[in-house]
């Protein structure tokens, strides 16, 4: 870990589009070092000793908002965090004051988690700190992009090459964003599957195949990536019932009869069981959706690492 | 009073005249416009290399007041006009309360000779307190001093209601300016619709939310023989529709602002919220397509839509941000910058989108420099290099997407009925 780091030079992680192959692969190859820490008896390096991590959240988040904070203090940083319902927004403060406010406690870095695409990038503009997007609206959501490339290197020992499909709802997925950004600079092929109403337009312009078909989007796919399907999208008439979703893009075991048969099927999580995916397939043999989540602890552990200025 | 305008080149599309002229007014007069006219004046605006326009008319803005006089009042939204070379301009009716009764117009109007400063014209709503629900009384209006109608902002969902409102307004001749936008397309959109919004994954506002809506417009004039202006045009759906009715002799004129022929949706990927209104920014082919209409005429008015807005309600993320820019300082220096560098149009074509256009569409007799008109006159220095910084902005509020854009041309003086409302004409000054 001695070598400098002459790569990565960015304050922020705002998303994987603004990142070049290079970087990324600063990133996972500094993730697959963290994670060994994760695994010992005292999980915890003197890394971060003496930076202050603070994370805001205003949208709701277990996994995530966990995952950061584990990793901030398995690098031994000073860690706290605040919710929109327990922070200032309620009093009527702009995210900006907000900020402000806690620049002036000279923090390292601030997490982010906002409703709104580029709220991440207004603070990073405006503070000294660094920034970290932990999930901009629809827009992206770069560590968990970066901890299922993370889990598909893992397991498939390469990305380039690899055929990804993402099932689901694609037009308000941050996670299929900032997977397609990270997939296609490490040389993946990404197809994106879901019912057309869920499909941004012109997304092929990103690089992606497009198709309706599961089936199609299931053949010759390395990797499943099952996003999560928002129950309100129903309410608001983009798809016509549960049932209908569950008939045409649920994923059972039936439907994963000519998948290869070392496919690998993930989810950013939560699963809604029983309707983007079957108990037995959640569960089953292809299923590396806790690994996701252990990998999540240690990418977010380089990220914080980098940012700070770490030299590898 | 009597002032000699020395040298300045004329662009006066509407007397076929154009060169090297003087201009003699005395009071708020044009008497004579000739070369070397040797009358005594009791001052001098020396003009040689400057253009010397007809006096601009902004047929589209927002001064916000009354009710939001904390992003700008009438007083200081005709400053910031008068800087930016408007010698009138329409205020549209979303004030608080709604522009849609003598009372509101009365005191604008009132404010706005208090001012001396731009001449104002209100623009009166089609539908009181612009709900879509029930006509206002037009006839009232347009006497009290509105020179048009429109629900700005909002389109008139009711097509029965908007067909009786044109068929109303025919009596008056007024016309109707059409705010074009299906909200039930548009709904929470924060931003044009296409790839830019994919990537960004942002709520689009597709071009068909405006386009929908100018198609309806366009056969409700066609049926009822009204005349109307489609506002704000942005797409070039929209522009096809437009000269297809022209084609076809509807009544239809339109217009665009600075802001669509020089930006689009790309600018977006800033999340800098001066680069959010509505209509949204669309993309380069859009851009394209306009500037065409400009060109070709489909494009009879070039307005700016200025929509002043205080700092702490634009300076938020992007989906919070209102709608709107200001417009005023920059519209004739950015066209000069961009349009006229592109020959897209040239000074005559700005006269006539920006002046001459405007004036006929309003029934005001304006946007010329013929003997015996009103001194209402434009000084530009067409190769004046300046930079818009936020100190500089006149108007109260600085949501300029323009804020350290470097420009070519600058407005030098701007004269209102014969008073110059900017420049500072003292320098000149010569003992008679």
């Amino acid at each position: 870990m001695a070598k400098n780091n002459t790569i990565w030079n960015k304050k922020d992680l705002l998303g994987l589009e603004e990142l070049s192959r290079e970087e990324i692969e600063v990133i996972l190859s500094t993730a697959g070092s963290f994670k060994e820490v994760s695994t010992r008896k005292v999980k915890k390096v003197p890394t971060l000793r003496g930076k202050t991590v603070v994370s805001i959240f205003c949208e709701p988040s277990t996994r995530t908002r966990l995952s950061f904070e584990l990793a901030a203090k398995r690098l031994s940083a000073d860690t706290v965090g605040i919710t929109s319902s327990t922070s200032s927004a309620v009093k009527g403060e702009t995210l900006k004051d907000t900020a402000k406010n806690i620049e002036a406690m000279n923090v390292d870095v601030v997490i982010l988690r906002h409703t709104t695409p580029g709220a991440p990038h207004l603070l990073a503009k405006t503070l000294e700190p660094s920034v970290i997007n932990a999930g901009d609206g629809a827009h992206e959501h770069p560590t968990q992009g970066l901890l299922d490339i993370f889990t598909m290197k893992e397991k498939k020992g390469k990305v380039k090459g690899l055929k990804v499909s993402i099932i689901g709802d694609i037009a308000h997925s941050r996670v299929a964003r900032s997977n397609i950004w990270g997939l296609k600079k490490l040389g993946a092929d990404v197809t994106i599957c879901g019912p057309s109403t869920l499909m941004p337009v012109e997304i092929e312009k990103m690089g992606v195949s497009v198709t309706n078909s599961l089936d199609e989007a299931i053949e010759d796919a390395d990797v499943l990536n099952v996003l999560r399907i928002q129950l309100e999208r129903q309410k608001k008439g983009l798809f016509p019932s549960i049932r209908e979703y569950i008939n045409l893009f649920g994923i059972n075991r039936q439907r994963l009869k000519h998948a290869k048969k070392d496919i690998l099927i993930m989810h950013p999580g939560p699963i809604n069981r029983g309707i983007e995916l079957t108990h037995d397939v959640a569960d089953g043999p292809y299923s590396v959706i806790l690994e996701q989540v252990t990998n999540g602890i240690a990418v977010r552990m380089a990220i914080l690492f980098l940012v700070t200025g770490g030299k590898i | 009073m009597k002032t000699l305008i020395k040298d300045g080149y004329i662009y006066d599309p509407a007397n076929r005249r154009e060169g090297v002229h003087d201009i003699f007014i005395v009071g708020n007069k044009i008497i004579k416009v000739a070369k070397k006219i040797k009358e005594k004046a009791d001052r001098t605006i020396e003009a040689s290399r400057m253009v010397v326009l007809p006096g601009l008319i902004d047929m589209h803005a927002h001064l916000r007041e009354p009710g939001r006089e904390d992003a700008e009042t009438i007083e200081t939204g005709l400053d910031s006009a008068s800087r930016g070379g408007f010698t009138s301009v329409c205020a549209m009716p979303n004030t608080t309360p709604c522009c849609d009764n003598q009372g509101v117009v009365e005191l604008m109007l009132e404010k706005a000779r208090n001012a001396r400063l731009a001449h104002l014209f209100p623009i009166g709503a089609i539908t009181k307190n612009r709900e879509g629900k029930e006509l206002s009384e037009v006839g009232e209006l347009r006497h009290a001093g509105c020179v048009a109608v429109s629900d700005d902002g909002h389109s008139v969902k009711d097509s029965s209601l908007l067909r009786r409102a044109m068929e109303y307004s025919l009596m008056f001749d007024i016309p109707i300016i059409s705010h074009c936008e299906d909200v039930g397309l548009s709904q929470e959109g924060v931003m044009h619709e296409g790839y830019v919004s994919t990537v960004l994954g942002m709520k689009g506002i597709p071009s068909a939310s405006e386009s929908i809506i100018v198609a309806r417009d366009l056969q409700l004039a066609e049926f009822t023989g009204a005349r109307i202006h489609i506002a704000h045009v942005s797409s070039r759906e929209s522009l096809d529709l437009i000269k297809h009715a022209k084609a076809k002799g509807v009544r239809v004129t339109c217009e665009t602002c600075p802001h669509y022929l020089i930006f689009t949706d790309e600018d977006v990927r800033t999340f800098d919220t001066n680069f959010k209104m509505n209509p949204p920014l669309r993309t380069s082919e859009d851009r394209e397509a306009l500037r065409q209409a400009v060109h070709d005429g489909t494009i009879d008015v070039i307005a700016t839509d200025h929509a002043p807005h205080i700092e702490s309600e634009k300076d938020v993320e992007f989906d919070y941000a209102p709608f709107g820019i200001i417009g005023f300082e920059t519209a004739v220096a950015s066209l000069n910058t961009l349009l006229i560098r592109d020959k897209i149009t040239d000074w005559n074509g700005i006269v006539e989108l920006m002046s001459l256009h405007p004036a006929k569409i309003l029934g005001l007799d304006k946007g010329t420099l013929g003997e015996g008109k009103e001194a209402d006159i434009t000084i530009i220095d067409p190769n004046e290099r300046w930079v818009c910084t936020k100190d500089e902005i006149r108007s109260k509020s600085k949501n300029s997407p323009f804020i350290g854009f470097e420009f070519k041309g600058n407005v030098k003086y701007a004269m209102v009925s014969g008073h110059v409302t900017f420049g500072d004409v003292s320098l000149h000054r010569r003992s008679s």
